[in-house]
């Protein structure tokens, strides 16, 4: 790879930067021609004209080191891009084509400036096809953290819907868990069930874990540790519909219940409730 | 990986570890941990610094926000040039029926931490360090 | 000198913790629990922390002395208001607070206490149970 020192890139690309230009828009509006009315030439325009100068000025500085300070800006102005025509529907090719298609416009130029000298132009024409590579895979990198970002709100968003408490009468409230369990999820119905708590001030929560298929050490230490928070701020908890094979998985796991009061169904641990409340239902009876 | 800020303190008297725990809580916030999050790593934070002055008999704790593949990081590192820990796996087992002391701040930081890494000589001193990721 | 105040309630203390305690003030509101139990004869001590927003082992510990200090002087201890991310940060700490009891607030910590209390008029003094 040429040195910075010697490579002659840097002043061909400022010395030609706006016919590059020129000749880039134009190929990006060409090959989007199927895409047109996706984005405006002028937009267009303006994004090349951002990100041209931005690594023209880079890369008068350093060449080869993309990670170095230089490239900040350049690479900010390709993560606003991806993420603009992400949000338009551009497939992560064809943002990253934004770049690639950058090659042949400088290519055409180095050519033409030191055609005469066989060895540079391979060996600076690789140094551009390295660079803008990096550059066009940054772009799917952003592309592909914003999707990651998505899908994250999604997974916390349906976690949160899933987890709804209720409060079954004063003083009495309950979760009762859908699916399965695993660490995330139950720490954010650990702690859904404790600001409930606390919000409606009842002392007593029930757990109903019949819709729990299966349940592993982790998610047994899990329930056994929002009993104990909820506890010791003065809630008691109740476990219910614990499932035979729950029941045979939990003592072979030797997991220890300690004290924690279960139930095979929610409507014994409701009763115990209501007891422990101080109330009881009583028929009604002669109503005609 | 990468520090992008840092705060030294000295850790000399019973005030100091109110101090710890407020600049721990206030680095928290401002780096949008949640709260339970910020919660644990003041808590731990406020053990070792404890630690700090009760065994290490006076150190500093050292302060850093850590960035790493774009996810943000609080790192707190307590040293002192105490008496030093003979047997390190003895005292990370929960001493707290025993007593509490030693084994609960040391087992405890580390189950509220996501890292813990802990150093120590007899007679030279010891260093902890927790470090605690946003949103994990 | 500073010092968390303590108000009376009938034959209740009431602490409520705000501040973000330094050992000293700890230790000062112990010594003043206890001689205010003793002072006024009082049956319980609530100490409301709901707005504290840390208990490390140290401020654990001092609930448990307190407790234990009470208990000792024929009163019962009731700690209300534990916020839930401090529940959960102590429990992943392993304390347990033995011999302290708890309770989500202030009221349903005097309706322990009258449930608790109620059966005790004539009991022995000097059965701490």
């Amino acid at each position: 790879m040429a040195q910075t020192g010697t490579s002659k890139i840097p002043d061909i690309l400022a010395k030609y930067k706006a016919d590059i230009l020129t000749d880039w828009t134009r190929q990006q509006l060409e090959s989007m021609a199927s895409r047109r009315g996706a984005m405006r030439e002028g937009d267009i325009t303006e994004q090349s004209t951002e990100f041209l100068n931005a690594f023209v000025e880079a890369a008068a500085g350093n060449l080869t080191d993309l990670r170095s300070e230089k490239w900040d800006a350049a690479r900010e102005v390709l993560a606003a891009v991806s993420r603009s025509r992400a949000k338009k529907g551009f497939t992560p090719s064809e943002t990253a084509m934004f770049v690639f298609s950058l090659k042949q416009p400088i290519l055409t130029r180095l050519r033409a400036e030191i055609g005469d000298d066989v060895d540079a132009v391979a060996s600076e024409g690789w140094t551009v096809n390295e660079v803008l590579d990096r550059l066009g895979l940054f772009t799917m990198e952003v592309y592909q953290k914003g999707r990651e970002e998505v899908i994250f709100r999604q997974q916390q968003e349906l976690m949160e819907l899933s987890t709804p408490v209720v409060s079954l009468w004063e003083n009495v409230l309950a979760l009762p868990l859908i699916g399965t369990l695993d660490s995330a999820r139950t720490q954010v119905v650990m702690e859904s069930l404790l600001q409930a708590i606390v919000k409606s001030g009842a002392a007593i929560a029930i757990i109903d874990i019949t819709g729990v298929p299966t349940v592993d050490t982790l998610v047994a230490q899990h329930l056994l540790k929002t009993v104990a928070a909820a506890r010791l701020m003065g809630a008691d908890c109740i476990i219910s519909g614990i499932r035979p094979q729950i029941a045979q998985t939990i003592v072979h796991l030797g997991v220890d219940l300690g004290d924690v009061i279960t139930k095979a169904t929610l409507a014994d641990a409701f009763a115990l409730a209501l007891q422990r409340s101080g109330m009881m239902v009583v028929s009604i009876k002669g109503r005609s | 990986m990468p520090v992008i800020r840092d705060e030294l303190m000295q850790v000399r008297a019973s005030d100091d570890i109110v101090r710890v725990r407020q600049m721990v809580r206030a680095l928290a916030v401002e780096l949008g941990f949640g709260l339970v999050d910020q919660t644990k790593i003041v808590t731990a934070a406020s053990e070792l610094a404890r630690n700090t002055l009760d065994y290490g008999l006076g150190g500093t704790t050292l302060v850093e926000v850590l960035e790493e593949n774009s996810r943000i990081g609080l790192r707190i590192t307590f040293e002192d040039n105490g008496p030093g820990i003979a047997d390190i796996n003895l005292a990370m087992t929960d001493g707290y029926t025993s007593g509490g002391g030693l084994g609960l701040g040391l087992s405890g930081a580390k189950r509220l931490s996501n890292e813990f890494t802990i150093e120590s000589r007899v007679g030279e001193g010891t260093r902890i360090a927790i470090t605690r990721w946003k949103g994990r | 000198m500073e010092r968390i105040p303590i108000l009376k309630m009938g034959r209740y203390l009431l602490v409520t913790v705000q501040v973000d305690m330094h050992d000293r003030l700890a230790m000062t509101l112990q010594d003043d629990l206890t001689n205010q139990i003793v002072e006024h004869k009082a049956r319980a001590v609530l100490i409301d922390i709901s707005t504290l927003e840390i208990v490390d082992s140290f401020i654990g510990r001092m609930l448990a002395n307190i407790a234990a200090m009470s208990r000792v002087l024929d009163a019962m201890t009731v700690v209300v208001g534990m916020q839930p991310s401090v529940a959960i940060t102590l429990v992943e700490l392993g304390l347990s607070l033995k011999g302290v009891y708890t309770a989500l607030n202030v009221e349903k910590g005097m309706e322990f206490l009258t449930t608790s209390l109620s059966g005790e008029d004539g009991a022995d003094a000097g059965n701490t149970g």
